[in-house]
C-alpha cells in the first residue's frame, strides 16, 4: 500500500530548472559514493595480482582475469561451494520454517478466541525487545545440551520461529475482510483449508515482504553461525569469506571475488523483488532487518 | 445452604471437566474454535519460548554465576557486575560503542533525510536512485566490511589514493587506535542510509498535501515550508529512526570482527572493541560464560530501555498517521 504511494512523488511544488539540476547533481554524487564500493569490489575481483598495488590506482583491470581468480578462490578455499550451499540450506530452512510456524500462529492469533490469547501474544511481542546478542551464550549452551552444535539443525531450527514474522503476518491477516473466510467455513472448510486457500492467497504482498526480509537476514547472518556451527562441513558463506582473510593473508582480488559471490544472490534478489523489500521496511519498521 | 458432604469422585471430575470446558468456551462451537486457536499458535509459541524465552531467563541467571570451561557454575551474587564496573576493558568497549553511535547516528540520519527530501521531488529516475541507495542494506555486513577493509588499506587502498593530494596516502586507518573507529563508522553509515531513507520517504508521503498548499497560499518560501511544515510533521518519524539507529549501533559486531582481522582482532589495544564484541570475546574466546552473561545483561538493559522508549514514541507515531498507518 505504501509502496504504491512511494511510486508517486509528493514534492511540494515543481522545481525550477537550476534547482532541478542541482538536485540531480547531488543525487548523482551520493549515488556514486554508495555504488563505489560495489564497483571497486567487482573491479578488484577481476584484477591480476600485479595490478592490485599500483599508484595511482587503476579503476578497471587492464588484463581482466575473472575466471582465473575464481579458480584461485576455490584453490584457496576448496570448501567454498559447500559454504554457499550451507548458506542456501540455512536460508531456505529458516524461511520455510518461519512461513509454517508464523502463518499458523498469526492466523490463530488473528481469527480465534482462546483463553490466554492476550498473554501469549504479549509474551511473543516481548521477545521482540530482546536483542539476539544478549541470549547468545545461553543459546549456545542450549544447542550444546541438545547435541546440535556444529550441525545444520542448529542453523535452521532456532531460526524457524519468529516473533517479528508473527507480528507482520498477523497485521496482514487482520486486514483481510473476514467475510471471505466465513463463507469458506460455511462451505465446510476446516481452519487449515481456510488459511491455505483463502487467507494466504489474499496476503501475497505481505508474504513476499516477509520472505525477502527473512531470506536477506538469514543469508547475511554471521554471529550466530560463527558460534553455533563453525566446522568445514557446516560453515556458511559469510564465515567462509571472513576465514579467507583471517587465517592466511589471501590477496585482495581473491577476497573480493569471494565477497562478490557471497553478495551476488542478495543483490539479484533485491533488484528483482525490490518492491517487496521497500514495502517490508516501511510496513514493519518496528525492527531492524539485521 | 447446601449440606456439606463428601462429593463422590465422578462428580468431582465432572466439575473439573465443566470448569475446563467453560474456560475454553461457553458453547461447543466456541470450544472447538478455542482448541483450533491453541493448536495453531502452539508451534511458534512453544518454539519461541524454548529457543528465546528460556535463554533470556538463563542469561539472567548465568550473569550471577561464575562459570568457565573447567568448573561447573557457582552462584556469586553481584560479583560479575562489580568486576564489570572496575574493568577498564568494559569501559573502553562502552566508550567505543558510544563514539561509534555519536558519529554514525547523526551522520546517517541526516544523510538519509537529505536523500529522502531530494527523492521526494518530481524527478525522473527516482526509482534507480532509490535502488542504488538501498543496495548496501541488502549486502551482507561481512562482505561490505571486507570491501571497506580493502578500501582503507594504507598505501594502495582506494581511500589513501583518493586522499593522497592531502598527503594522507600512508595513513594506517585500521591499525591506529585513534583512527580505527572512523572506517567502522563509515561502514555503519553506508549500510544504514538506504534503510532510513525508505522510512523517511514513507513519513514524507504521509504529510498531507493541503498543508503545503496552505503554506504556499500564505506566501511561505521553500525553506519556510521545510522548516515549518516538513520538519515538524516528520518529527515522529525522525525520533523513531534515531532510536532504531541507536539500537543498531549497540549491536555492532561484524564490522569489528572483519575489519581488524589482519592485525589484532578488536583493534590494537582494544581500540575497536564494541560491547557486543567484548561479550563475544569474553564468552567464546575466553570461555568466561558468567562474566560474558553480565555483559549481555548490560547490553540487554540498554537496548530494552531504547526499545521501550521507541514503542512509546511509536504509539504516537502511528497516531499521527492514523489514516492508514499499520
Amino acid at each position: 500500500m505504501k509502496a504504491q504511494q512511494l511510486a508517486q512523488p509528493s514534492g511540494y511544488a515543481d522545481l525550477s530548472r537550476p534547482l532541478k539540476l542541482l538536485t540531480y547533481a547531488m543525487l548523482l554524487v551520493g549515488a556514486f559514493s554508495m555504488a563505489l564500493p560495489f564497483v571497486w569490489m567487482v573491479s578488484t575481483a577481476c584484477k591480476p595480482p600485479a595490478e592490485l598495488n599500483t599508484f595511482p590506482i587503476q579503476w578497471f583491470p587492464q588484463q581482466p582475469m575473472c575466471m582465473e581468480n575464481l579458480t584461485e578462490l576455490y584453490d584457496q578455499s576448496p570448501n567454498f561451494n559447500r559454504y554457499l550451499l550451507n548458506s542456501a540450506i540455512m536460508t531456505l530452512g529458516r524461511t520455510v520454517g518461519q512461513f509454517i510456524t508464523c502463518s499458523l500462529a498469526a492466523y490463530g492469533f488473528a481469527r480465534f478466541r482462546f483463553p490466554g490469547r492476550g498473554v501469549l501474544f504479549a509474551l511473543c511481542l516481548g521477545l521482540l525487545m530482546v536483542p539476539f546478542q544478549a541470549i547468545l551464550i545461553p543459546e549456545y549452551m542450549l544447542l550444546n545440551r541438545l547435541g546440535w552444535l556444529n550441525t545444520l539443525t542448529a542453523l535452521i531450527v532456532p531460526g524457524s520461529f519468529s516473533a517479528f514474522a508473527l507480528f507482520l503476518l498477523r497485521q496482514a491477516f487482520l486486514q483481510i475482510p473476514i467475510e471471505f473466510e466465513e463463507s469458506a467455513e460455511l462451505e465446510g472448510a476446516n481452519p487449515l483449508q481456510v488459511l491455505w486457500y483463502v487467507t494466504l492467497p489474499l496476503s501475497v504482498p505481505a508474504l513476499a515482504a516477509f520472505a525477502v526480509i527473512t531470506i536477506q537476514a538469514a543469508w547475511n547472518d554471521f554471529l550466530f553461525p560463527l558460534v553455533a556451527a563453525n566446522t568445514p562441513e557446516t560453515r556458511v558463506a559469510t564465515i567462509g569469506i571472513s576465514l579467507l582473510q583471517g587465517e592466511r593473508n589471501t590477496p585482495w582480488n581473491i577476497l573480493m571475488m569471494g565477497s562478490f559471490l557471497a553478495t551476488l544472490p542478495m543483490l539479484l534478489m533485491f533488484v528483482v523483488l525490490q518492491r517487496y523489500f521497500i514495502e517490508g521496511v516501511s510496513l514493519s519498521g518496528l525492527r531492524t532487518m539485521r | 445452604m447446601r449440606k456439606v458432604s463428601l462429593p463422590d469422585l465422578p462428580e468431582v471430575s465432572r466439575n473439573i471437566m465443566t470448569i475446563a470446558l467453560n474456560w475454553l468456551g461457553r458453547t461447543p462451537l466456541t470450544r472447538r474454535r478455542a482448541l483450533w486457536g491453541l493448536a495453531l499458535v502452539a508451534p511458534n509459541v512453544l518454539g519461541l519460548l524454548f529457543f528465546f524465552g528460556i535463554p533470556v531467563l538463563n542469561a539472567f541467571i548465568t550473569s550471577f554465576q561464575e562459570w568457565n570451561a573447567i568448573k561447573p557454575p557457582v552462584p556469586i551474587g553481584f560479583a560479575n557486575f562489580e568486576r564489570l564496573a572496575n574493568d577498564s576493558a568494559f569501559w573502553q568497549a562502552l566508550t567505543n560503542t558510544l563514539k561509534l553511535l555519536i558519529f554514525a547516528v547523526p551522520v546517517g540520519v541526516a544523510s538519509a533525510l537529505f536523500v529522502a527530501l531530494l527523492l521526494n521531488q518530481q524527478l525522473r529516475g527516482r526509482g534507480i536512485f532509490r535502488t542504488i541507495y538501498f543496495l548496501p542494506v541488502v549486502t551482507s555486513t561481512v562482505a561490505a566490511a571486507m570491501v571497506w577493509t580493502w578500501i582503507f588499506q594504507p598505501r594502495y587502498g582506494l581511500a589513501g589514493n583518493l586522499l593522497s593530494p592531502l598527503g594522507l596516502r600512508d595513513l594506517n586507518w585500521l591499525t591506529r587506535p585513534d583512527l580505527v573507529l572512523i572506517p567502522i563508522g563509515i561502514v555503519m553509515v553506508w549500510q544504514r542510509i538506504g534503510f532510513d531513507m525508505v522510512l523517511f520517504l514513507a513519513g514524507l508521503q504521509n504529510i498531507p498535501r493541503q498543508l503545503y498548499e496552505a503554506a504556499i497560499i500564505d506566501g511561505a518560501n521553500r525553506w519556510q515550508r521545510f522548516r515549518f511544515v516538513t520538519l515538524p510533521m516528520l518529527s515522529p518519524t525522525t525520533f523513531f529512526i534515531v532510536l532504531l539507529s541507536v539500537i543498531n549501533a549497540f549491536q555492532v559486531f561484524d564490522q569489528v570482527y572483519v575489519m581488524t582481522a589482519r592485525t589484532t582482532r578488536g583493534g590494537v589495544g582494544g581500540s575497536a572493541v564494541t560491547l557486543t564484541y567484548f561479550m563475544y570475546d569474553r564468552g567464546f574466546l575466553k570461555s568466561e560464560f558468567g562474566y560474558a552473561s553480565a555483559i549481555a545483561m548490560v547490553l540487554f538493559l540498554i537496548i530494552l530501555g531504547m526499545t521501550i522508549l521507541q514503542l512509546r514514541l511509536q504509539r504516537r507515531w502511528v497516531y499521527y498517521e492514523s489514516e492508514g498507518g499499520v
